[in-house]
């Protein structure tokens, strides 16, 4: 018994029909092919799936698609805007926050919110806001560095 | 000249990551995949009576299912490399067919239209299970009780001494004897991406793809052609991009030929993605050791002797690697220290649970920790500083090629060096001071100090189960740009960068001209791959030379264009250009052409419309004294006017072979302070000096190290794979394993010392399980350090908060 759905994203509404216990995740990879979301457990404990769900950071596996019915989704694909990095996209190119790159749509995805509440953060508040997602490879020290060099870039703008 | 090799080079492989674009195995989509799902073990030991999948198969989507019974006579068994003496190697199928050995042990395919059907038809599956008493501790496997294999008559896989030095002398002669059990307990990599494989067959061409997120997509081609029966230059193994392996990748699982073997059957392409649970159950695990340390030392700290006996928890089969592990631990029971007699005991023991094999570090993680904490113990049972100990038993610069009583060359070495600048970024001194004062405050605080060599550049291919060397080729095409093809894997280590660095500065040319292929068979020449901190200092060696050679090439070339002979030809940044000498001065033609001719390298000619459409025109040389290696490249494919004999086109392969590993160390120090109400460990600073050779990229190299050492903190304090009795893996989950998080970890401050190695023209060692190796004891050392006043002198890990509270507050100081 599927239902229709209607879900905006990356700015583009597109009303589909899915299965009521089709997982958010399931639907932007398998339905949507946006497979920059990562899939790494599944039951909400590594934030490989991180998506912004209006606005709120969201781990996309623990969601079906159907409760995100009438939302504006932001995926790591959507991040980018004109071609332009998002800041903290380019806080991980400069400051080597990645090595095998399957932590990293998540993870960038969650420190982009965790910037908009916070744009000074130090270097505890942006572990403390990372504490949901796991990274095996980076040590995680990059990954703080990253951050505080988006965190200056967007206090530097306008 | 190095403009890029030595720089903090951004990443070429980031954009494409960052903004989610890259494709892992699950992001590849071929129309009419089939989707499979596993059914796998509930328990530990037990027979199958009987597998009823009636049920299953009348679930919608449901296409096939497979059990043992279908494909144990198809598909040959799961390989292991490694040969050891008598060592027993049960017949390891891809399917489990009349018995179970542990959790997660496959028992049936299902294969349907989607991922969701094939996991709902898996729970419809009907298996009745008998069940065995199952064999989990390793300790007493090896003693008797319950035989897992029966054919071996016992479980024990092999047993093994290796070591040189009369041991028992020289522990006799001994002033202080000490002996510690010492446990490196089981751990799981945890690559955030598991596993997963796609595989397509077509009939027609009868070709079959198999798509793997692997370490070693050549050795897989051969293990799977094997497997499967499959004409080896039918198969190509594509590693697309992988999500990090530390070893557990590094392997040839069932999966992997039960999905090329189904897509065969089916005629359709099939994919399997492990869950994470899956990944915790029936993915390789790291360590499980467990054993006796004994070391012999004068009264002033000079070591005489060490003996270590050590149970290794093996599992129920041999995966590639399994056996193999606990050798390297005996290989580096050295340490970086002069220790006349060493002996190593290994029992190599069957359990009922998921294989033990290589991860991170591999056997050398284990040996450090055994090596560091039997110092620091010297140290405490005679009362010196555990740095003065390590200083008194090291090995001087001189010494070097230096020979252990383990069978190794170390190549070169200054352990003083790197434990002198350890000392002095964190202030050793003065943290003593420190803590002195902090414990006469009641302030539990301890520094730990490990001073590690690691074995790198796996290897030599005599020491080696299927080859040491590695590969390139390196070729211009005819526009100029650079290809380069590498048998490594990398998977997250950043090879598409840094050997572009390589590339870019001995041709002279952009690193934006650059590209590093890697992972696929069918494109690049046979490899061996990413592991044992080799790549670069293997594969990077192999780009290396295969440059010189095409180097080489291009300078007889040039010297042809220039009408004159290779010996005149001069080659720098990017460039050929005739020596100034008299000679090829009057060569070149009248001085005053010379003179004409300006510095400036023309730009490399860009083919116009001239003559047929897409005809290259020949760079113009008359007369002048340089060349561009573009313009050499494109000489060569156009092949109009080459030196007599000279092959067109401008492409090298080359296939180096190191003359021995490499041995890295360097000095970490930890400092904790424990929680007197909670007994949690925290870490108050954390030092570190790595010496991995040159180094081509140092923010990689930051990134290994950092990377490695919270793998290492991970060890210490957070996790283990735990089976409980009835051999039920109570770890199944990130939940239940814990993996380190943003907040766990200390801010590193990292530091190096630069000692140059003559195995390889590079000069470069390897980096990749440095952190690994040598954070884990500096840790541990330091928990003891702190909690030493509580009479403690050993700690088993992970350290637990109630371990630590227990003993202080079951102690009274
Ligand atoms: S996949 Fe969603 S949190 Fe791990
Ligand atoms: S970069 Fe590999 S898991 Fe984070």
């Amino acid at each position: 018994m599927k239902k229709a759905v209607q879900i905006n994203v990356n700015g583009t509404t597109r009303e589909t029909e899915v299965e009521p216990r089709l997982l958010l995740v399931h639907y932007l990879r398998d339905v949507l092919g946006l497979t920059g979301t990562h899939v790494g457990c599944e039951t909400s404990l590594c934030g490989a799936c991180t998506v912004t769900v209006d606005g709120q950071a969201v781990k996309s596996c623990t969601m079906f698609a159907v409760q995100a019915d009438g939302s504006n989704i932001t995926t790591i694909e959507g991040l980018a805007h004109d071609g332009e990095l998002h800041p903290v996209q380019e806080g991980f190119w400069e400051r080597h926050g990645l090595q095998c790159g399957y932590c990293t749509p998540g993870m960038i995805m969650a420190a982009a919110q965790l910037l908009e509440r916070n744009h000074a953060p130090t270097r505890e508040e942006i572990r403390h806001g990372l504490e949901g997602n796991l990274c095996r490879c980076t040590g995680y020290q990059h990954i703080v560095e990253a951050v505080e060099y988006a965190s200056k870039a967007v206090n530097r703008e306008p | 000249m190095a403009r890029y090799v030595g720089q903090r080079v951004k990443r070429t492989e980031d954009p494409r990551l960052i903004k989610g674009l890259a494709h892992y195995v699950d992001d590849i989509r071929l129309p009419d995949t089939l989707h499979v799902a596993f059914v796998r073990s509930i328990y530990a030991h037990a027979r199958i009576n009987g597998v009823d999948a009636g049920e299953a198969l009348k679930a919608p989507g449901v296409v096939a299912i497979f059990t043992g019974k279908d494909v144990s006579e198809k598909i040959g068994p799961v390989p292991c490399a490694s040969a050891l003496p008598e060592l027993k190697v049960p017949d390891h199928r891809v399917l489990a067919t009349d018995k179970v050995y542990f959790v997660g042990h496959p028992i049936a395919a299902v294969v349907a239209a989607d991922a969701y059907a094939a996991r709902d038809a898996a729970e419809l599956l009907m298996i009745d299970y008998e069940e065995l008493p199952a064999v989990v501790n390793a300790e007493e496997a090896a003693q008797g009780g319950a035989v897992i294999h029966e054919q071996f008559g016992s479980n024990v896989a092999y047993k093994l001494t290796a070591g040189e030095g009369d041991i028992v002398a020289a522990l006799a002669s001994a002033d202080r004897r000490i002996k510690q059990r010492i446990i490196n307990q089981r751990l799981a990599p945890v690559a955030m991406e598991p596993r997963g494989v796609l595989a397509r067959y077509l009939p027609g061409e009868q070709e079959l793809t198999v798509w793997s997120s692997t370490q070693i997509p050549h050795l897989l081609r051969t293990q799977l052609a094997l497997m499967i029966g499959i004409p080896e230059n039918k198969l190509r193994v594509i590693t697309p991009e992988v999500g990090g392996g530390f070893g557990s990748k590094l392997n040839v699982y069932a999966e992997e030929a039960l999905l090329g073997w189904i897509s065969m059957q089916l005629g359709r392409p099939a994919k399997w993605i492990e869950t994470r649970r899956e990944n915790m159950q029936a993915t390789i695990h790291g360590r499980g050791q467990v054993g006796e340390i004994e070391i012999g030392c004068k009264a002033d700290g000079t070591v005489t002797g060490l003996r270590y006996n050590v149970v290794a928890d093996l599992g129920a089969y041999h995966q590639l690697l399994t056996p193999a592990i606990p050798t390297l631990t005996g290989l580096m029971l050295s340490g970086a220290y002069k220790i006349p007699a060493i002996q190593i005991n290994v029992t190599g023991v069957f359990t009922n649970k998921m294989a033990t094999d290589a991860y991170r570090g591999a056997g050398r993680p284990e040996a450090t920790y055994v090596v560091e904490r039997a110092i620091d113990l010297v140290a405490a049972e005679l009362g010196l500083d555990p740095v003065a100990v390590r200083r008194r038993n090291f090995p001087a610069p001189e010494e070097f090629p230096f020979k252990t009583a383990t069978g190794l060359f170390y190549d070169s070495g200054n352990y003083e060096g790197a434990l002198a600048k350890a000392l002095e970024n964190a202030g050793y001194e003065r943290l003593r001071e420190e803590q002195r004062a902090a414990r006469e405050q009641g302030r539990i605080v301890g520094i730990g100090v490990s001073t590690y060599v690691e074995i790198c550049a796996l290897g030599p291919s005599q020491a080696m189960p299927a080859g040491g060397w590695e590969s390139a080729t390196v070729r211009i095409e005819p526009t100029g740009t650079v290809t380069v093809l590498t048998g490594a894997s990398p998977h997250g280590q950043g090879q598409e960068t840094s050997f572009a660095q390589l590339a870019a500065d001995e041709l002279g040319v952009d690193m934006g001209d650059v590209t590093v292929v890697h992972g696929d068979t069918a494109i690049v020449q046979y490899g061996i791959g990413t592991f044992g901190s080799r790549a670069t200092a293997v594969g990077g060696t192999a780009v290396f030379v295969a440059i010189e050679k095409l180097k080489e090439k291009a300078s007889k070339i040039a010297a042809h264009m220039l009408g004159t002979d290779a010996v005149n030809v001069v080659f720098a940044e990017g460039v050929f250009s005739i020596k100034e000498t008299k000679k090829a001065a009057a060569a070149a033609g009248d001085g005053k052409a010379a003179d004409a001719d300006s510095d400036e390298v023309p730009e490399p000619v860009v083919p116009v419309g001239e003559g047929p459409a897409g005809a290259l025109p020949e760079p113009e040389t008359e007369g002048r004294k340089k060349v561009s290696i573009q313009e050499v490249a494109l000489a060569a494919h156009l092949a109009r006017e080459l030196p007599p004999d000279t092959e067109p086109g401008l492409s090298a392969t080359y296939f180096f072979e190191p003359k021995n590993f490499t041995f890295p160390f360097g000095t970490h120090i930890a400092v904790v302070e424990i929680d007197r109400e909670t007994g949690e460990v925290k870490f108050q600073r954390y030092v570190a000096v790595d010496d991995c050779g040159r180094v081509i990229n140092p923010m990689l190299v930051d990134g290994q190290v950092q990377g490695g050492i919270v793998q290492s903190i991970g060890q210490a304090l957070y996790e283990e794979v735990v089976y409980d009795e009835q051999g039920q893996l109570i770890t199944g989950t990130l939940m239940d394993y814990a993996v380190p998080r943003a907040k766990m970890i200390p801010w590193f401050e990292l530091d190096r010392t630069e000692t140059p190695t003559d195995v390889n023209p590079l000069g470069v060692k390897g980096v990749g399980e440095a952190g690994t190796i040598g954070a884990t004891p500096a840790i541990v050392n330091a928990v003891v350090d702190a909690l030493s006043p509580f009479g403690v002198r050993h700690i088993d890990m992970p350290i637990r908060p109630e371990a630590v509270w227990r003993i202080i507050n079951s102690s009274d100081e």
